[in-house]
């Protein structure tokens, strides 16, 4: 009970008296605090547990207790325990003292409650919107809000500020939202003086579709399609964190079989992404042929995915309780076969791009992301192991994982040569991962039946193949889905992005950009 | 001795590098469908079909099935069709994606900057009526709402096989 000696230091050291302790998960602890503690309380679980805001969100509860929840989550890794710290705000005062000034990860949460629930973060130093753009949408409309109608959205329209640099011989590029390439749309305003880039403002959004409002007052099992489709090609990682929240809420235990093939499935998906990514860095430096070498072997790991479950994507492999999808003596053989084509290509794809100097030159010392600064801005997943942040939710988590051996891959430079060798590490640990689990698959279900939908909330989380992805769930007692906060690792990273362009030139943008490889739709929900 | 004589020599003692391409089996229904998209594009456009992709709020899935057409084994680039850069250049749009209220300006802004004859295509369920996402405070509720829709493609997302003929069918009775 390591985890209490925290609790003790947050009482003691910081004077925060929790109101109320509850552990009703193994892995979550959630510590309700008054209004006025939540800023001291969540300070010292930032230091104490070396954590950045993994989630912060807001809850209307008002039909019920007529006031808000804010909750904010860190990860006590050493202590395996989620502490949720969670707080009420009065319907009639819908404000909160900001913590963004003292930590910089939840800026962008904050920022998000803002907008979507009218709870203003006061003193948070950037108070624009995030996804509804000031354009397009209306003052004093919070879709999020329970007593939201979809009518509201007449009213006086704004404009969005952009940060501007000024001086002489400074010029702005305005870049997007539709881009020269097929990808996502956002807007990038570039303020540059001779070449290089000194700022640059990153305007997302665009693609902001209203998932979680979606979401809501769907059962669990109709809302899985919805998942799969927050970001396409995590389609697999969103699914499984969703059904892991809501499988902890039914008491449903998944047998070990199940456990594997998810494992295998979530490495399956970081196969093809770590290709098509590997692929765009050659591309986004014109080294067409390895580009292409890559896109073929990402066609490989497609076909199989789609030969052993029957999606490219695979999409509708997660199922409450387990996965639909068995994988047959048969069927191991010919993944482990196709497993190892597949590798000896890869590592001529290696060769080919290491023997190239030219391309050494443009990915070496490019875009650099300094590890202390990643940490500030909470940045995760390959991104921020590629700056030293030794930080992979498969390391600690997963049993199938412990059982496997899995081996955590970091570098430290921060660089896109560093993004593209911790991708590169990944890619040969992920196919060693399946190819070990694969062989010893436990007998068993793959999919538990019963449990019984609890109200309540919880939870669920998975190392996708960008960074964790976290799916809070909060279950009515129809056992319906009230309120469902999504955090994909993108929301973490892209700030990091802007930073790590500074100083390059603009040409170097799109290489940057691709190492990062962050999801639109992911980040705009 | 120069850099260039270096390489020159290291061609000649080397040969030019490539990898053959080993078309599978499951691309025969493709291979065949695509010659047939070439001639009915030779015919209908004289000689090739250029499309500008624009995502307005899609997942990506689509994206991805998109450029996978365009990859070595599919290569839909042989077939007549190629992916540009601007509107400018274009003469069709491909659309994805459900419309989400802050697409709306550049979507319709993209296609104004097409030059005339042009016409739209919609790919992927939610482009049709905003699939999963239709009935969102945030959607427009499909490409239809916004610009005329020439040909729709199915599918959650269609895969390199289905935009093919689904493109064959529609440019074979223009």
């Amino acid at each position: 009970m390591d985890h209490l000696k925290i609790i003790e230091a947050l009482k003691t050291k910081y004077g925060v008296t929790p109101t109320r302790l509850t552990s009703l998960l193994a892995d979550e602890l959630q510590v309700g605090v008054q209004q006025a503690d939540f800023k001291k309380a969540c300070l010292a679980l930032h230091k104490l547990l070396h954590s950045p805001v993994m989630a912060m969100f807001a809850v209307d509860e008002r039909p019920e207790h007529n006031s808000y929840a804010v909750k904010c989550v860190f990860l006590g890794i050493e202590y395996r325990k989620w502490f949720i710290v969670s707080m009420d705000i009065p319907a009639d005062k819908p404000s909160f003292d900001s913590i963004a000034r003292e930590i910089y990860s939840a800026n962008r949460f904050e920022r998000e409650i803002w907008e979507m629930f009218g709870l203003e973060p006061l003193d948070n130093p950037d108070n624009r919107r995030l996804r509804l753009h000031e354009e397009v949408w209306p003052a004093g409309s919070f879709p999020l809000r329970k007593d939201f109608q979809p009518g509201q959205t007449e009213g006086a329209k704004g404009e969005y500020r952009f940060i501007r640099v000024e001086g002489e011989g400074i010029f702005e590029v305005p870049v997007g939202p539709v881009h020269a390439g097929i990808i996502g749309p956002g807007h990038f305003r570039f303020s540059a003086a001779g070449e290089p880039i000194i700022n640059l403002d990153i305007r997302l959004g665009f693609t902001h579709r209203g998932v979680e409002k979606i979401l809501e007052g769907k059962t669990p099992a109709a809302a899985l399609s919805l998942t799969e489709c927050v970001s396409g090609d995590s389609a697999f990682a969103h699914s499984a964190a969703f059904c892991r929240a809501v499988e902890k809420l039914s008491g449903l235990a998944l047998s070990d079989r199940a456990h594997y093939l998810r494992a295998i499935y979530l490495e399956l998906e970081r196969l093809y992404n770590h290709l098509s990514g590997i692929g765009g860095i050659a591309l986004d430096v014109g080294f067409s042929f390895p580009a292409a070498y890559a896109a073929s072997l990402k066609e490989a790991v497609q076909t199989l995915n789609e030969k052993l479950t029957g999606s490219r994507f695979l999409k509708g492999v997660n199922t409450l309780g387990g996965v639909t999808r068995d994988l047959d003596p048969d069927q191991i053989e010919r993944l482990a076969a196709a497993l190892k084509t597949i590798l000896a290509d890869f590592n001529e794809l290696k060769k080919l791009l290491f023997s190239s100097v030219s391309f050494m030159d443009r990915v070496d010392t490019t875009g650099v992301l300094r590890k202390n600064i990643a940490a500030d801005f909470g940045v995760l997943g390959l991104v921020g192991r590629a700056s030293g942040i030794a930080f992979d939710l498969r390391k600690n988590s997963f049993p199938a994982y412990k059982a496997a051996g899995f081996r955590m891959m970091t570098r430290k430079e921060g660089d896109v040569l560093a993004r593209l060798n911790v991708r590169l590490d990944e890619f040969a640990e992920s196919v060693r991962l399946i190819t070990e689990l694969a062989a010893k698959l436990p007998a068993g279900d793959i999919c538990s039946t019963g449990g019984k939908t609890n109200p309540g909330s919880a939870l669920g989380y998975i190392e996708g193949w960008r960074g964790p992805v976290l799916y809070w769930v909060k279950l009515d007692a129809a056992g319906k889905i009230e309120r469902c906060k999504i955090v994909d690792p993108s929301f973490h990273n892209w700030p990091g992005l802007a930073d790590a362009v500074l100083d390059n030139i603009i040409p170097d943008f799109p290489v940057c950009n691709k190492s990062f490889d962050l999801s639109y739709s992911g980040n705009d929900l | 001795m120069s850099t260039l004589d270096n390489i020159l020599k290291l061609r000649l003692l080397k040969g030019i590098e490539t990898k053959p391409i080993v078309v599978p089996d499951y691309l025969a229904a493709f291979e065949a469908a695509g010659l047939e998209l070439k001639d009915a594009i030779k015919r209908s456009f004289k000689r090739s079909l250029h499309i500008r992709e624009v995502d307005t709020g899609s997942c990506g899935a689509c994206e991805s099935e998109i450029i996978a057409a365009t990859n070595p084994l599919y290569d839909i680039q042989r077939f007549g069709i190629s992916f540009v850069a601007s509107p400018r250049h274009a003469d069709a749009l491909l659309v994805t994606g459900p419309v989400s209220k802050n697409m709306r300006l550049a979507l319709q802004k993209t296609y104004d900057a097409v030059p005339a004859p042009k016409f739209v295509i919609t790919l992927g369920n939610c482009a049709l009526d905003g699939g999963l996402f239709k009935g969102s405070y945030y959607t427009e509720g499909g490409v239809g709402k916004v610009l005329p829709v020439a040909l729709h493609i199915p599918g959650c997302p269609p895969t390199p096989l289905e935009i093919v003929k689904q493109l064959l069918v529609f440019i074979k009775q223009l």
